[in-house]
């Protein structure tokens, strides 16, 4: 398993798009936190960056990678190994190599710029938000054959979790504006990793607005350790049931 | 010339010493001809000076009917024992120094203080330590009065507590260099007019750290307001001037830096507002001139109703706030020219140093806010940024005429 893992590692990271997406994220990190003699400025573009573009690009590449390498997948079950390893060792593969180019994309600006519990929360969930979408990634290849079909899943998925279901909850907030929402909102941030992240990280950005209102039942929740250990993991729960649900999947597919 | 102003000088000297010569000198102590304030008080009379040693006194309520001057050395001790308001100050021209007051009275029904000035003009009442009263220095109906350099410290709990310098229909006081802490409102002004509150500390304060109402022509300068219940309140009052002040940390539900409700012809300049959950709250207020602040880190650095109308907003830096300006109404009768807003994203082609396109301080978002305030999860996602720059290019929901026409480039130095 570890030869795999180190073979497909190896891989990715001579891949050009990964080594081109990790230039890419440095030179925007570098730039954001130059170009603005605000450090706390360049986080919020960052932010942007981590929200949208980090999942995106892990979402496809990863969609796209499994689909190319088919017959290398083909070729490693008809050896004696485990189905079960060979998926693994591909979800491990990809999952470190797209968290390695965001940490050296955005961690190494982030650590100079701001090594502050904000940059390090930031750091943490740009990561985990890497790995959680290399999981999509796998639960949706593994369940369409055809590429195009699979990797327009990938896109619609993304596309759900950055902006539809934003939407849906702007939606609901104000159909139901007369009830109580605050509690349901807290609960209903749990089925976006997007939007868990996005929360956590606002809870140190914005902390003033977030004390008014209802934001302080945010506050209450997310600020405590309780609150942060069920964030962190039902963050650990959006890796672990997609590669789960996909590995179920693999080892019964016909190939 | 010169010789006349000598002349002045010596005969006003001479006045003076003979007053002096006329005033008696009484001294408290163990071992001393009085061993209790109360005794020296019954023998001394008008202008006289009791000089108190250190020690514990416990002697109930004080009450300085007559002209004097009471001094502390090294700070003795008065106790109220939990029963008593500690001093009563009833004559004009008192003067109150160096003691430390502690343990006064609690009480709802009448208003204990560890000092308290009634019917009395120009009273001093100096470097005193107040800890655990249940009102600090309360003042009524009393004129040209000065509280300075006092250390105020209390226990209070939301049902129990007062306030730390209570002023009720004075006129022309001074109060400066006081720290207050953990009274229900560090000072509290009714009916106050023409004074100065300047170089306060008020902070960990149950409500507000400043408290103003019906209260004209006054200024506070300077002072320090901190992690209060929330800031700075300023009601139906006119002629207010707020300068160099640091609002810092009010934060909360509904807390604010400074609430200006139902008042007119304030001057708020060079104030700064740092880690506030709104700067200032402006309700009701007309001609009011807000120049030359800070909001700094702030959740809404202005929440400017639209009952607020004739207000100049200018030469602030707006900075690092989550939310400019907040507003409730698409009417706007106030002007925001000049100020530097650092979410400003227009260019300056012929380099002026302003601006070439207004700026609008109220995004779509902080209405949305303003009418369901869950909606606030959405912070900083995709759609609300999405939501937000439509409504820069095609203003619908925020108000059109709340703009900065002339928005600076670079922040001031302030």
């Amino acid at each position: 398993m570890k030869k795999i893992i180190k073979y497909v590692t190896a891989d990715i990271l001579r891949n050009k798009i990964v080594l081109a997406y990790t230039v890419l994220l440095l030179i925007i990190s570098f730039s954001v936190f130059a170009l603005q003699d605000d450090a706390s400025k360049g986080m919020l573009s960052l932010l942007n960056i981590t929200l949208l573009i980090v999942p995106l690009m892990s979402v496809i590449f990863s969609a796209i990678y499994i689909y190319n390498s088919a017959e290398f997948i083909e070729l490693l079950v008809s050896q004696p190994l485990k189905r079960k390893s060979i998926w693994l060792s591909l979800f491990y593969g990809l999952a470190a190599a797209l968290s390695i180019a965001y940490f050296i994309g955005a961690g190494i600006p982030i650590i100079i710029y701001q090594p502050s519990a904000t940059g390090f929360i930031m750091l943490g969930a740009g990561i985990i938000l890497s790995i959680i979408f290399v999981a999509i990634a796998l639960l949706a290849a593994v369940l369409t054959r055809d590429k195009a079909k699979g990797i327009g899943i990938t896109i619609l998925l993304w596309l759900y979790f950055a902006l539809i279901f934003d939407g849906l909850i702007l939606f609901i907030l104000f159909q139901f504006e007369d009830y109580p929402l605050d509690k349901f909102m807290v609960f209903t941030s749990a089925f976006n990793p997007v939007d868990l992240c996005r929360i956590l990280i606002l809870l140190r950005m914005d902390v003033s607005a977030l004390m008014g209102y209802t934001g302080a039942i945010f506050k209450d929740f997310f600020g405590s350790q309780t609150g942060s250990f069920v964030a962190v993991t039902v963050l650990l729960l959006w890796v672990i049931i997609p590669v789960w649900l996909s590995m179920k999947k693999f080892k019964k597919k016909d190939l | 010339m010169k010789i006349f102003s000598v002349i002045v000088f010596f005969f006003a000297g001479c006045i003076f010493y003979a007053a002096q010569l006329n005033a008696a000198t009484l001294v408290v102590g163990k071992n001393k001809p009085f061993t209790s304030i109360k005794a020296a008080l019954q023998h001394c009379k008008s202008g006289d000076t009791i000089l108190v040693e250190t020690g514990l006194y416990k002697e109930q309520e004080i009450v300085i009917d007559k002209t004097i001057v009471l001094k502390g050395i090294q700070q003795p001790v008065l106790d109220g024992e939990n029963k008593y308001q500690i001093i009563l100050i009833k004559a004009p021209n008192v003067v109150i120094d160096n003691f430390r007051l502690q343990h006064s009275g609690k009480s709802d029904v009448n208003d204990i203080a560890a000092i308290k000035i009634f019917h009395a003009d120009n009273v001093t009442i100096s470097n005193n330590i107040i800890d655990d009263a249940y009102w600090g220095v309360l003042t009524q109906y009393s004129n040209n009065c000065i509280i300075t350099n006092n250390h105020l410290k209390a226990y209070a709990k939301e049902s129990s507590s007062g306030n730390g310098i209570h002023c009720w229909k004075c006129d022309n006081l001074r109060i400066t260099d006081n720290t207050i802490k953990g009274h229900r409102d560090g000072i509290y002004f009714e009916f106050v007019t023409n004074s100065i509150v300047q170089k306060n500390i008020s902070e960990n304060n149950l409500r507000y750290g400043l408290h103003f109402m019906f209260s004209h022509n006054d200024a506070y300068i300077s002072n320090i307001f901190k992690q209060n219940g929330s800031g700075v309140a300023v009601m139906y009052s006119h002629g207010v001037k707020m300068t160099g002040n640091s609002f810092i940390k009010n934060w909360g539900d509904g807390a604010y830096g400074l609430l200006l409700k139902e008042i007119t012809d304030g001057y708020i300049y060079h104030n700064h507002f740092t880690n506030n959950t709104i700067g200032i709250h402006a309700e009701g207020t007309t001609r009011i001139k807000v120049e030359k602040n800070v909001f700094n880190s702030n959740g809404w650095a202005m929440r400017v109703q639209a009952s607020c109308s004739d207000n100049h907003i200018l030469y602030n830096n707006f900075q690092n706030n989550t939310f400019d300006i907040a507003t409730n109404g698409s009417l706007v009768l106030n002007t925001f020219d000049h100020n530097y807003w650092d979410k400003y994203e227009g260019y300056d082609i012929n380099k002026d140093r302003i601006g070439d396109v207004p700026y609008r301080p109220v995004s779509l978002f902080s209405m949305i806010v303003e009418k369901n305030p869950s909606a606030m999860v959405l912070f900083r996602s995709f759609m609300v940024t999405l939501f937000d720059k439509t409504e820069k290019v095609l203003p619908g929901i925020t108000p059109e005429n709340l703009k900065d026409n002339f928005p600076l480039m670079k922040p001031l130095a302030l």
